[in-house]
């Protein structure tokens, strides 16, 4: 699922429906088959993994805004309001929680237009100050709101039916309180499934292109007509809407809201996710999340060395792999073709300027053939 | 021939500096007008100003007589006034042909949520970009280069490709920000070339530059600034023989150790 090139596609297409389709069983069929195993001592994993995957999907978010050219450490505040609107529709006003979720996510990326308006102006660590600050901003609004509790205990009852509007029909059953962890794994992993998608689609049509030419030059792109305001805006729109409904699911699995559910360390946590994945590939924050919640998870019999070891392990390895994990495939590409990719690289160097000389006499070929040249040895290294 | 861009009594300030002083001039319909001045003249800050990257304390400039100053410069791209930039100005991580694939953005039919689900229209666009990107990068010699990443491109063929991305816009008028700079003889011949060739694909070019020779062979008229003024305006038989631009240039001719 790399985003850069178009050469190889119909390979990668291939093997990236088949990583989907091994991702989709192992999700949906896999784990749960594990879990049975031994429910009593397993099934604790639902409610980690439903976790890690709705956290993944914030991520994503944070990941689209990087995409853009933009350091977003503001991701917790969508989750948190998320969360606190898709609670409030339901106890205050009775709305169905899976409609409130969707609700979550439009307002959201409401209050994403009007922050994003003047903020989206600031670039590189201005950018990222200020999404700091706001987390921070967001968890004193909902300390001094009542409609939030003051951000003590807010209980949420377990999710409603939902039925298809005007009928009967039960799409999603009521959950109940023994099933939930079970009920909100299935639906996290769908959602999660959904979101990357969604944004591989994003990123490989031409909407991706033209975020890809913002993030490299802003300036160019506007002179080559980009709205390129409305396009930072629509990008940031769409990071805060998946931040809104995943921080809504995030709220609704733990049944009780409080205002420490996304604080300052979880909108950094989420760009650490999409860091440790890799910014190149859309499936980056996906990596980064499951590797280190899972990593944090197991470092917990260590106690109070918990947290040395698991920042000892991040230094490491960004000390190691600057690009992120991702970039382990690409190194292992490298590997696995390096015979074959030595010797197509030495043929075409060595056929380069013989070709285009004989192909056209004229005198400009050889210069530039000559030019071409000493960078394929390059692109060898 | 008309005059399809009009600039006013343009003004620019930077405080209590004066870059660009009340310059006015025309430029007709495929034509090819170059504006030329020593260092400091006010020169990139007129590009600006008329590119719309810039908004002028005052003055106005008009495209097709309706002003477009004070206009965002997506908008102004979108009525047809273009500019390049120097060649370090790129999309560093793409192919050259995906730059012009994306800076055919303005022939767009399709909108974002098109592109996201693929409509008959996104994708009608797209087979139109990539065709219309390889016409435009064979016309300017880059085809060989087309996958290419950008930032590989020797010096040449960037300025090459920063006229590419300005063509894909399909401008009625193309604003070059100095074609020539940094190009020797041979380079700078075959650019000469270039530009006249866009003339012939209907487009009126208007340069800011400082390579003497070239301009002088390839510009229908020239207008030159000096300390942000505009001091002479005419064709290069004319601006050669006329005495402000020598002394902007040469400076004085001091009779008493006649020089």
């Amino acid at each position: 699922m790399k985003v850069k090139p178009h050469t190889e596609s119909g390979l990668k297409t291939w093997v990236g429906l088949a990583a989907l389709v091994l991702a989709m069983g192992l999700f949906y069929f896999g784990i749960p088959a594990l879990i049975a195993q031994n429910p009593e001592v397993y099934s604790r994993y639902y409610t980690t993994l439903s976790g890690i995957a709705l956290l993944s999907m914030a991520s994503a978010g944070v990941w689209l805004t990087f995409y853009i050219g933009r350091i977003n450490i503001g991701q917790g505040v969508f989750c948190l309001f998320g969360a606190y609107i898709s609670g409030i529709l339901v106890v205050n006003y009775g709305m169905n929680f899976w409609y409130s979720a969707i609700w979550a996510g439009v307002i959201c990326s409401l209050l994403s237009f009007l922050i994003g308006l003047p903020i989206l102006r600031l670039r590189g660590v201005y950018f990222a100050m200020v999404t700091l600050i706001s987390t921070q901003v967001a968890t004193l609004v909902v300390q001094n709101l009542a409609i939030t509790k003051q951000g003590r205990s807010f209980a949420l009852p377990p999710p409603a039916a939902l039925t298809l509007p005007g009928t009967d029909i039960v799409v999603i059953p009521a959950f109940t309180l023994e099933g939930a962890a079970v009920g909100f794994y299935f639906a996290a992993i769908t959602l999660m499934i959904l979101t990357f998608l969604g944004l591989y689609r994003l990123v490989n049509s031409r909407i991706g292109q033209l975020c890809k030419s913002l993030q490299q030059n802003e300036e160019l792109a506007s002179s080559l007509g980009v709205n390129i305001v409305w396009l930072r805006l629509v990008a940031y729109a769409i990071s805060c809407f998946v931040g809104g409904v995943a921080g809504a699911f995030y709220g609704a699995q733990q049944a009780n809201l409080n205002v420490s559910l996304f604080t300052v360390q979880d909108s950094v946590n989420f760009l650490l996710y999409c860091f440790m994945g890799g910014l190149n590939y859309v499936v980056g924050p996906l990596i980064g999340t499951i590797t280190l919640r899972l990593g944090w998870d197991q470092l917990s019999p260590t106690g109070e060395y918990q947290l040395a070891i698991y920042a000892l392990a991040l230094i490491i390895l960004m000390f190691i792999l600057p690009n992120g994990l991702m970039s382990l495939v690409e190194e292992g590409k490298k590997w696995f073709i390096r015979p074959n990719h030595r010797q197509k690289l030495q043929s075409m160097s060595a056929q380069k300027p013989v070709k285009t000389v004989a192909k056209s006499a004229a005198k400009k070929r050889p210069k530039t053939a000559a030019k071409t040249a000493p960078k394929s040895n390059k692109g060898r290294k | 021939m008309s005059e399809i861009l009009q600039v006013k009594s343009i003004t620019k300030k930077f405080g209590g500096l004066t870059a660009v002083n009340g310059v006015s001039f025309g430029v007709k319909e495929k034509e090819i007008l170059s504006v030329i001045g020593p260092n400091g003249a006010g020169k990139s800050t007129l590009f600006k100003l008329i590119s719309s990257f810039m908004k002028p304390s005052d003055g106005e400039v008009l495209f097709n007589g309706k002003r477009i100053s004070n206009q965002a410069p997506h908008i102004v791209a979108r009525k047809g006034v273009v500019r390049t930039f120097q060649e370090t100005t790129i999309f560093k991580n793409m192919t050259v042909k995906q730059t012009v694939i994306v800076a055919h953005h303005l022939r767009s039919k399709a909108n974002l949520w098109g592109y996201f689900v693929s409509t008959p229209n996104a994708r009608n666009d797209e087979k139109h970009f990539g065709d219309s990107a390889d016409e435009i990068l064979e016309f300017l010699g880059l085809s060989s280069m087309a996958n290419e990443q950008a930032s590989n491109l020797p010096h040449g063929h960037l300025r090459a490709l920063g006229i590419a991305m300005g063509l894909a816009t399909n401008p009625k008028i193309l604003l070059l920000d100095e074609p020539f700079a940094g190009m020797n003889h041979d380079e700078t011949m075959k650019a000469v070339k270039m530009v006249r060739d866009l003339r012939k694909r209907g487009l009126t070019v208007l340069l800011v530059e400082h390579d003497m020779h070239a301009v002088m062979t390839i510009s229908d008229r020239i207008v030159v600034l000096n300390f942000g003024t505009k001091i002479a305006e005419g064709t290069p038989e004319q601006i050669q023989k006329n005495p402000a631009v020598i002394e902007a240039y040469l400076g004085h001719e001091d009779k008493e150790i006649g020089l």
